[in-house]
């Protein structure tokens, strides 16, 4: 058997170099977006619980949804938009989150730093892939939303991207900090249990209006309300709702700022 | 064969909090020679290997690896440097000959990954997630990883470790096959029956400083490297 190292000839053909840095970063994404897609346990988190919400959700009239700006909606019109803003948070958070905690517990990170690829290739492909998984679930949300009689406001096609990048942001540096940093374990807990809560009462499926006057002022500055409500404006009324936009861009400033501080590529 | 050192440390320190893993640390690497990194747990050969792989900055002295600051080092320069890290570095739910395929994509040339598995007898277990494969198994994917890129600097932190005698045996034929092509070959390793059998230079680190270096014959004398390696390590020990 030959050595891989030579040629038919015995001789060592020229080393290689690096690959494009555009090869090099898609071919990641798209082996990350692949891994997502199949990852069972990711799936169930960020596309079935999700879609079962908005069908369930969509079958009964509690609890309230609509309120606030939103009184006048028909439910399933408020509905979606959440559910949109959960797959978001769900991908984004929860499961980036647990994939960057178990990456560095197995070495992946330090493994592929050292590739061509490099440190900085990784994180530009883990946004893509992020896109990429997100832009597909997304469109099966939004058909699913379309097929139970969901109408949104084309006007707010455009506010509603934008609120899914900044939230993406948001969420993706909330990750970082979180999976970045603590043990693999600790951040399989956490992620799931902050996923539990936000969704329970952070303003993703249920308004931050429809919560007692203490807790939904606290509830509407975080980044799963924030991100619940411009979703709402831009796809309920067609209009931007500033003060999200406002609170999900200095929620993924901020959290960058401390991601860059926290993201250590060992366990 | 050429002797131009692919790897030259000199005086590099790193500190972790109060202890002090590297102190001073002075060796090189040749091109086409197998070097063997020896030392007890703790001695700091994986901090002294994944310095030289850019992976940790020291915090004194200078580190070159084929004329390049690693910790700077650009894609240009990690083409050219194969890694085994000594956890494998291996992602769980994929298949090991989709993930090598996907690994050398990095590069413009790569090495024939089908040859390569063929030849590390991945081939047997190619279904199979890395998740279910056997330590051993996963020993011979990171050491596929480290080579998929035809690299001129291979860094293998114990390569053989968790391998039954068949499979080291054709380790240590590829890791000589991989210095004679040419490549750089620095490999850690408790074994002393390893270095004895593969390398062609030895470094023995002990607490964080060359306790001895050069051919193992120099290394060893006439009382053999076991005996050797113990004096070493007991008399910086002490």
């Amino acid at each position: 058997m030959t050595m891989p190292t030579r040629d038919q000839h015995g001789s060592a053909p020229p080393h290689p170099g690096p690959a494009s840095a555009t090869v090099r970063v898609l071919a990641q994404a798209r082996f990350e977006a692949v891994g997502l897609l199949r990852h069972g346990e990711q799936l169930l988190v960020s596309m079935v619980l999700p879609l079962l919400a908005l069908v369930g959700l969509s079958m009964v009239s509690y609890p309230d949804l609509t309120v606030g700006p939103w009184a006048d909606a028909r439910r399933i019109d408020v509905l979606t938009p959440g559910v949109l803003a959960l797959v978001v948070m769900s991908t984004a958070f929860t499961g980036q989150a647990i994939l960057l905690a178990f990456e560095r517990r197995w070495g992946v990170l330090r493994l592929l730093g050292t590739t061509p690829l490099g440190r900085g290739g990784l994180l530009l492909a883990k946004a893509i892939s992020v896109v990429l998984v997100l832009v597909a679930q997304l469109a099966v949300v939004c058909a699913v939303g379309v097929a139970l009689g969901w109408r949104p406001e084309p006007i707010g096609l455009l506010p509603a991207v934008l609120a899914v990048v900044l939230g993406a942001g948001a969420f993706a540096s909330l990750a970082a900090c979180l999976g970045g940093a603590l043990r693999a374990e600790a951040v399989l807990a956490l992620a799931n249990l902050v996923w539990v809560l936000l969704t329970a009462v952070g303003g993703v499926l249920l308004p931050a209006h429809a919560l007692p006057a203490p807790l939904g002022t606290v509830v509407s500055v975080l980044p799963s309300a924030a991100l619940g409500d411009a979703m709402r404006g831009a796809l309920v009324d067609g209009t931007v709702v500033w003060t999200a936009f406002a609170v999900l861009l200095a929620w993924a400033l901020g959290a960058a700022l401390v991601a860059r501080r926290l993201l250590r590529w060992s366990d | 064969m050429t002797l131009t050192p692919a790897l030259e440390m000199t005086g590099v320190s790193r500190r972790f909090g109060t202890t002090e893993a590297l102190r001073g640390l002075t060796w090189s690497a040749r091109a086409g020679e197998v070097t063997c990194v020896l030392g007890p747990n703790g001695a700091g050969k994986t901090t002294a290997m994944e310095i030289a792989t850019g992976l940790q900055r020291p915090d004194e002295g200078s580190v070159r690896v084929l004329g390049t600051d690693p910790w700077h080092a650009p894609a240009a320069h990690r083409a050219r440097v194969g890694v085994m890290l000594q956890d494998g570095g291996l992602p769980q739910s994929v298949r090991p000959v989709r993930l090598l395929e996907h690994l050398a994509r990095f590069w413009d040339r790569p090495a024939d990954v089908d040859a390569l598995v063929m030849r590390l007898g991945i081939d047997a277990y190619a279904g199979t997630t890395v998740r279910r494969l056997s330590g051993g198994q996963r020993q011979r994917v990171a050491l596929a990883a480290a080579l998929v890129g035809r690299p001129e600097v291979v860094f293998l932190d114990e390569p053989t470790a968790g391998l039954d005698p068949h499979a080291r045996r054709e380790v240590h034929a590829l890791v000589r096959e991989t210095a004679d092509s040419g490549v750089a070959t620095v490999v850690t390793t408790h074994s002393f029956e390893e270095a004895e059998r593969l390398a062609d230079r030895v470094v023995v680190i002990v607490a964080g400083r060359v306790a001895a270096a050069g051919t193992v014959a120099e290394v060893a004398g006439p009382q053999g490297l076991e005996t050797a390696y113990f004096a070493l390590a007991d008399g910086s020990a002490r």
